[in-house]
């Protein structure tokens, strides 16, 4: 047994030990009785125990064997009256290494596109990465009943809709695979914009975001897409201790100090990035913002920035997943090839879609204050203001507006 | 349940006698291939067929028309036999006519 310590660091560790086990623990539950839900509810109370009794009597040896124990004692009690759920459960033991990873099959299970996009996030996060409904709603600032609810309809749609347990065939993977990939990124995405200095008691999303995009590529070692956003999370990643200041203000990208990045990362991800791509010829959006983050991330400088490079990516993006906000990004590069004016005049036809969209006008704030209309560009700032609520994005704009000639650029 | 809108039915309005037949046939064809999982289907009379009883004010109220005023209106359905959602949803998407279909278990 480890000590037990109750620090941020020994919870965090925690957490980590029941990711590693708690979604093992399901898919081999689920298998084993064919009931979802029944399964869930076992490892969930076991997951409950172990983050109750380990910090005080410390991490078991086994903690698998600790958590598979606990579940089926639990099991034996709960499901009393189902023989013949009480029957698999007698015969449940550990997969052997080198049995297959039944955590693929409840992924896809957890992001089936009958369930609602935040089901599918609070479903992967607790079934999968062992989150219990406390941490989850920490996580996203919400009533801890709002995702007590959101789980158990979202149980109950598995199992009277019918949705399979099961990696779905070749014909339907390319679509439900992007519905996978879309769940880990959003929850990168929360994680990694919010990781503001107010929410550090909060689970660092980003991190199980990460972990997910791993186990995912570890499965599916022959989907491109899946190395791409692995890649494209950790390019992110490795350039997080330069995104904010001591007081935890968002230091946009010009301004951050590059000694700061992780190096070693960065070209750790780039190598598999590169690797993914030419094995498969297959490129896909996460692949492609993938690279761009690559070309900032190996930039010695941001005056050494590769922007004609980043502005051809964003056109194949826009190729393989036409949206205005990548159209807003490529106006970015574009101005560092063609010039303020040539991006300003992109933004006019993105106005109508993107009008609540405070970078939209962030965007132009600085375009403008380029081309010396300080008076405009003042008023496109506020606009921005009052359309973000993250902290981290409304401290960066006061400042901008505070220092009205500064030239700050967006990170 | 097959769910017909304004557009749809505009569409089947506008063809012509050969393209209407061919759309008709493609559905016939669709309920023969699929025919040892469909245990019943119906086709509804139109929406405009429709009488509806709303039994929650008190006294019974009986209106015309479907029970939504919606642009969307249930033309249809299939009862089928599947294993699982996933099956359904591919029975779904080869569907060849009207442009919404809702997938229920039947309770």
């Amino acid at each position: 047994m480890s000590a037990p310590d109750d620090g941020r660091g020994s919870r965090e560790a925690l957490a980590h030990v029941v990711r590693e086990h708690a979604g093992r623990l399901v898919a081999c539950l689920v298998s084993l009785l064919g009931d979802f839900s029944a399964a869930e509810d076992l490892v969930q109370d076991a997951v409950e125990t172990a983050l109750r009794r380990w910090p005080v009597e410390g991490v078991p040896d086994r903690p698998d064997a600790w958590l598979l124990t606990v579940a089926r004692r639990r099991g034996l009690d709960v499901l009393r009256r189902e023989t013949n759920h009480r029957a698999k459960l007698a015969r449940l033991r550990w997969p052997e290494p080198g049995e297959g990873d039944d955590r693929l099959r409840l992924i896809f299970t957890c992001c089936h596109p009958a369930l609602s996009p935040e089901a599918r996030i609070a479903l992967t996060l607790r079934v999968v990465c062992g989150l219990s409904t406390a941490q989850i709603a920490a996580a996203f600032v919400v009533p801890e009943t709002t995702v007590a609810q959101r789980i158990t309809r979202a149980k109950r749609k598995i199992a009277a809709a019918g949705i399979p347990y099961r990696i779905p065939a070749a014909d339907e993977l390319p679509e439900r695979l992007g519905a996978v990939l879309a769940v880990v990124y959003l929850l990168f995405n929360e994680g990694y914009l919010s990781s503001t200095g107010d929410r550090a008691e909060a689970r660092d999303l980003a991190d199980d975001a990460e972990w997910l995009a791993a186990l995912l590529a570890g499965l599916m070692p022959g989907e491109p897409e899946v190395a791409g956003l692995l890649a494209l999370i950790r390019l992110h990643r490795a350039r997080g201790a330069a995104r904010f200041d001591s007081h935890g203000r968002l230091v946009p990208l010009a301004e951050q100090d590059r000694s700061l990045w992780d190096h070693a990362a960065i070209a750790e991800a780039t190598a598999a990035l590169t690797r993914a791509a030419r094995a498969h010829r297959r490129p896909g959006p996460y692949q492609v913002q993938a690279a761009i983050v690559a070309c900032h991330a190996e930039a010695a400088g941001f005056e050494q920035t590769d922007w004609a490079q980043i502005l051809v990516l964003y056109d194949m993006l826009l190729a393989v997943a036409p949206s205005p906000v990548t159209r807003l990004h490529r106006a970015v590069a574009l101005r560092y090839v063609k010039g303020p004016a040539a991006a300003l005049a992109e933004l006019t036809g993105l106005e109508e879609a993107l009008s609540r969209y405070p970078l939209l006008h962030a965007t132009r704030a600085e375009l403008l204050r380029a081309l010396g209309d300080t008076d405009q560009a003042r008023l496109s700032d506020e606009r921005a203001l009052g359309l973000t609520a993250n902290p981290a994005q409304q401290a960066l704009l006061h400042q901008r507006l505070d220092q009205a000639h500064g030239d700050v650029r967006y990170g | 349940m097959f769910v017909e809108n304004e557009e749809f039915a505009a569409r089947l309005e506008a063809m012509g006698e050969l393209e209407r037949e061919a759309a008709y046939e493609a559905v016939t064809r669709w309920f023969a291939e699929n025919s040892g999982k469909i245990t019943h289907h119906a086709h509804l009379a139109p929406a405009h067929t429709a009488t509806t009883v709303r039994l929650d004010g008190g006294e019974p109220v009986v209106t015309d028309g479907p029970f939504v005023e919606g642009k969307e209106v249930v033309s249809g359905y299939a009862e089928v036999e599947v294993a699982d959602l996933d099956e359904a949803l591919k029975l779904a998407r080869s569907w060849p006519a009207c442009p919404v279909v809702e997938i229920r278990p039947i309770a």
